[in-house]
C-alpha cells in the first residue's frame, strides 16, 4: 500500500470510531471554510477597509509629514535586509553554509507576494503601490548585497552592526515625533498600527532591563532589595492591567508636581512598560533558577567580580532558558496594546471602533474585526515563530557544534 | 615606571568600602535612601494636589445615593442606593463571571487538552489550530467580535436560534431549567417576548464566550504539558492491561499529570480572574465599568483605585489559597 495512505489510515482511520470522528469533522471543516470563502469573496464588502487603509496604519498622522513614516519604513527594511543578509553570510553548522536557504526564499517570495497583492486589494493610488513594491525591492536587494558581500567585511565592522538597531530606534522617534527642524507631529494624532507598534516596541525595549534588574532583585540575598522587588512585582501582578492604566490615567497626574504628567500616550506607554516589566521579572527569576549554582561559584572564585560573573557567566545562561517565557510575555504585550482603546486611544482597535461608529460604514464590523485578528495573528504568530528559531540557534548543541568546526 | 597599587593596604587589610560585611548594609542603606526619598516625593505631591482640589482621602461619599443603574445584577440594585451598594454588586458579578469563566474554562481546556493526544491526526490538528489561533489573537478583540459581532447579531422573537432546551436570541439566551414550581420547563415565547427559568444576557454571554475560550486554549496547553509529564510506560503499561484510551487516561495519566497541572492551572485562573476586567468592553457591568462610573460621577480616582485594587488583590488570594490547598491534595505523598 502506499505510505501515504497507510498513514492517513492510522491517522485518521484506525477504528470505526475514529472513522466516523474524522468523516464528521472534514464535513464540518469543508463546510466552515466553504462558508468562509464564500462570505469573503462574495457577501463581505472591503470598501470600509480599503477606504480607511491609511487610518488604520497610521490614523490622524498629518498627510503632508507622512514621508516621514515612508522614510523610516524604507530604513527598516534596509536594516533588515542588511541583518538577514550577514546573518547568512556566515555559514554555520545548523545552516550548512547556504546562502539562500529554501526558506529564505520562500519567506522572500511570500513578502514580494503580499508587497505585490496586498496594496492592489486595498485599492491604494498606483503611486503608494509602487512605493510598496519598490521597499520589497529594497529588502530583497539589501539581503543580496549582505549576503554575498558580508564575509568580506572585517570582524570589528561586524560586531558593531547590531547597534544598528537603537540607532534606528532614536532616528525613527525622531522621524515620527518631530524636532531637529522637522515639523513636530503631537503625540495624539499618532494612530493606528503605528501607534501599536511603537508601544509595543517601547514596552519591550525598556521592560527589558527594568524585569532583569527585578528578577535579580527578587533572587537577591539582601533582604530589602528582595522585599522591594517582592512587593513590586506581586503588586502589579495581582492588578488587572486595565486598573493599571486607569491608574496611569487618573492618578499619576496627582502623584507629579503639576504639568509635569507626560501626555496620554506617554502614561499608557509607561504604564505599560512597568506592567510588562514585573511579568519579564518571572520570567527571568525561573531562568535565574535553571543556573546551576556551580556557575556562579566558579566565576567568582576565578576572580570575576560580581557585575562580571552576572554578565559573563549567569545571564548569558538564564536568559537563554528564559528565552521562550519572555518571548511569551512579549506576544501578550502586543496584545495588550490593545487596551489602550478602552482608555480612549486610537491604536489599532480604537480606529477600528471609530471607523465603525461611521454611520457610512455601519453594520460592517466583521470585515474590520477579521482584519484586525488577522493582522495581529500574523504579527504574534511571526514572533513565536521567530522565537523558536533564536531558541534553536542559542541551543548548546548548534552553538558547540559550529565551534567545533573550522 | 610607577608601581601598580596594591588592592591591599600593607596590614592586609581592605580597605572599609571592599569589606564583605559592609558591602551589603551599605548597598541596602542606598537602595532605601532612594526608596524613601521617591515615596516622600510622590506621597508628598499627592498630598499637595488633593489638598489643592479639596479631595483628601475622604470615604464618606460611598454612603451617597449612585443615581445610576446597574442592569442585571444578582444583589438588588437600583439608582437610589448608595455607591457602596453598586460597587459589591458589580464585585458580586466579576465573581459570578469568574466562577462561571473557570468551570467553563477549566472543562474546555481539560477536553483539548486531552484530544491533543489523541489518535485521530485531524483532532490533534483540530486542538493545534485552536490554540495557536486563539492565544495568538487580542482577548479584547475576540470579546468584541463575541459581542459585536456574534451575539448582537442574533435574530429575536420567533426567527431566534431553537436547539432543544436552549433559545438563543437577541434579547438575551434562554435555558431549560426547574421553574418556581419544582417542574421542568422549557423556553417559550409568550407575546413574542421569550420566557424561561434561566436567562443570560447576551453581554454576560459574550463575557463567558470570550473568556472560556480564550483561557481554555491556555488551560489545554497546561494540561497538555501535565500529561506529556508522564512517562510513556505508563501508557504501554496500562493499554498492555486492557485499558482503553479513555479510561487509560482517566484513571493512570491524569491523576499523574494532575501534579503537574496543578500549579500551572493556579496562574491561568488568575489571569482569567483579571480579564473578566474587560467585561467593559461588552458593556457588562462588572465591578471594574462600575468603579468607573463612580469614578466619573464623583472624581473620587484615589479611593476607587484603591477599592479596585483591593478587590482583585482579594480575589488574586482567594484563588491562590484554593489552588494551593488543591495541590497539596493532589501531590505524593511521601510516607
Amino acid at each position: 500500500m502506499n505510505p501515504l495512505l497507510r498513514r492517513l489510515r492510522a491517522d485518521l482511520f484506525a477504528t470505526p470510531a475514529d472513522g466516523a470522528l474524522s468523516l464528521g469533522l472534514i464535513a464540518l471543516f469543508s463546510a466552515a471554510a466553504l462558508g468562509l470563502v464564500q462570505w469573503a469573496s462574495q457577501k463581505a464588502q472591503w470598501a470600509v477597509i480599503q477606504a480607511n487603509s491609511t487610518l488604520f496604519a497610521v490614523g490622524r498622522y498629518p498627510e503632508a509629514q507622512q514621508w516621514r513614516l515612508w522614510l523610516l519604513t524604507a530604513l527598516l527594511t534596509a536594516a533588515t535586509g542588511l541583518s538577514w543578509g550577514l546573518l547568512r553570510s556566515h555559514p554555520r553548522a545548523d545552516r550548512d553554509g547556504q546562502l539562500w536557504p529554501r526558506n529564505d526564499r520562500l519567506v522572500l517570495g511570500l513578502l514580494a507576494a503580499v508587497a505585490v497583492w496586498l496594496p492592489w486589494a486595498l485599492r491604494l493610488a498606483p503611486a503608494l503601490q509602487s512605493r510598496w513594491w519598490l521597499l520589497a525591492a529594497l529588502l530583497a536587494a539589501t539581503r543580496w548585497l549582505a549576503g554575498r558581500f558580508g564575509s568580506h567585511l572585517s570582524r570589528p565592522m561586524l560586531r558593531l552592526f547590531p547597534l544598528v538597531w537603537p540607532l534606528l530606534y532614536l532616528i525613527g522617534m525622531v522621524l515620527i515625533s518631530g524636532g531637529l527642524g522637522l515639523m513636530p507631529v503631537s503625540p495624539s494624532q499618532w494612530g493606528g498600527l503605528l501607534l501599536t507598534l511603537l508601544s509595543a516596541s517601547f514596552a519591550i525595549l525598556l521592560c527589558f532591563p527594568l524585569g532583569v534588574l527585578l528578577a535579580l532583585g527578587r533572587r537577591s540575598d539582601l533582604p530589602l532589595l528582595r522585599w522591594t522587588a517582592v512587593i513590586y512585582i506581586e503588586f502589579i501582578r495581582g492588578a488587572p492591567l486595565i486598573t493599571l492604566l486607569f491608574l496611569g490615567q487618573n492618578i499619576l497626574g496627582f502623584l507629579l508636581p503639576g504639568g509635569l504628567a507626560p501626555d496620554r500616550i506617554w502614561r499608557a506607554a509607561w504604564v505599560l512598560t512597568f506592567f510588562a516589566a514585573a511579568y519579564l521579572a518571572e520570567a527571568v527569576r525561573s531562568g535565574l533558577a535553571a543556573v546551576p549554582k556551580g556557575q556562579a561559584e566558579a566565576a567568582r572564585s576565578l576572580g570575576l567580580s560580581y557585575p562580571q560573573t552576572l554578565l559573563r557567566v549567569v545571564l548569558p545562561q538564564a536568559l537563554r532558558v528564559a528565552l521562550p517565557a519572555m518571548v511569551g510575555q512579549f506576544i501578550s504585550l502586543l496584545q495588550d496594546t490593545t487596551l489602550l482603546s478602552l482608555i480612549g486611544l486610537l491604536e489599532l482597535l480604537g480606529v477600528a471602533r471609530t471607523v465603525m461608529a461611521n454611520p457610512e460604514f455601519l453594520g460592517h464590523n466583521r470585515e474590520v474585526y477579521l482584519t484586525l485578528a488577522l493582522l495581529f495573528w500574523t504579527c504574534c504568530a511571526a514572533l513565536g515563530l521567530g522565537s523558536r528559531a533564536l531558541e534553536k540557534r542559542l541551543d548548546p548543541q548548534t552553538l558547540s557544534r559550529s565551534a567545533t568546526r573550522p | 615606571m610607577p608601581k601598580p597599587q596594591p588592592v591591599l593596604d600593607p596590614a592586609g587589610i581592605p580597605p572599609w568600602w571592599r569589606d564583605r560585611r559592609v558591602i551589603p548594609w551599605l548597598v541596602q542603606g542606598v537602595v532605601a535612601l532612594l526608596l524613601l526619598v521617591l515615596i516622600a516625593f510622590l506621597l508628598g505631591n499627592l498630598v499637595h494636589n488633593l489638598t489643592a482640589r479639596g479631595m483628601l482621602l475622604s470615604w464618606r461619599w460611598l454612603g451617597e445615593p449612585a443615581g445610576f443603574d446597574i442592569s442585571e445584577t444578582l444583589l438588588p440594585f437600583d439608582a437610589s442606593l448608595p455607591y457602596w451598594r453598586g460597587l459589591a454588586a458589580g464585585l458580586v458579578n466579576t465573581f459570578r463571571a469568574v466562577l462561571t469563566g473557570l468551570i467553563g474554562a477549566t472543562l474546555l481546556g481539560t477536553l483539548a487538552g486531552m484530544a491533543s493526544f489523541s489518535r485521530n491526526g485531524l483532532l490533534r490538528g483540530l486542538t493545534r489550530a485552536y490554540v495557536e489561533i486563539i492565544r495568538n489573537i487580542p482577548l479584547l478583540l475576540q470579546l468584541i467580535f463575541w459581542y459585536f459581532v456574534v451575539f448582537l447579531s442574533l435574530p429575536n422573537g420567533t426567527a431566534a436560534l431553537q436547539i432543544p432546551g436552549l433559545v438563543l436570541a437577541k434579547s438575551g439566551l434562554y435555558l431549560a431549567g426547574f421553574s418556581q414550581g419544582m417542574e421542568w420547563s422549557l423556553p417559550q415565547l409568550i407575546n413574542g417576548v421569550w420566557q424561561a427559568p434561566w436567562r443570560l444576557s447576551v453581554e454576560f454571554a459574550a463575557l463567558l464566550c470570550g473568556l472560556i475560550i480564550y483561557s481554555g486554549a491556555f488551560i489545554a496547553e497546561v494540561v497538555r504539558g501535565g500529561i506529556a509529564s508522564v512517562p510513556k510506560g505508563q501508557w504501554e503499561a496500562a493499554t498492555s492491561l486492557g485499558m482503553d484510551w479513555f479510561s487509560t487516561l482517566r484513571h493512570v495519566v491524569l491523576p499523574q499529570a494532575l501534579r503537574v497541572i496543578v500549579p500551572g492551572l493556579n496562574t491561568q485562573y488568575i489571569s482569567l480572574a483579571k480579564n473578566s476586567s474587560l467585561a467593559v468592553a461588552v458593556g457588562f457591568t462588572d465591578l471594574y465599568s462600575v468603579a468607573e462610573t463612580t469614578l466619573n460621577q464623583t472624581g473620587r480616582a484615589l479611593e476607587v483605585y484603591l477599592l479596585l485594587l483591593g478587590a482583585y488583590l482579594a480575589l488574586d488570594l482567594v484563588i491562590s489559597l484554593v489552588m494551593n490547598g488543591l495541590n497539596r491534595l493532589v501531590q505524593i505523598r511521601e510516607r
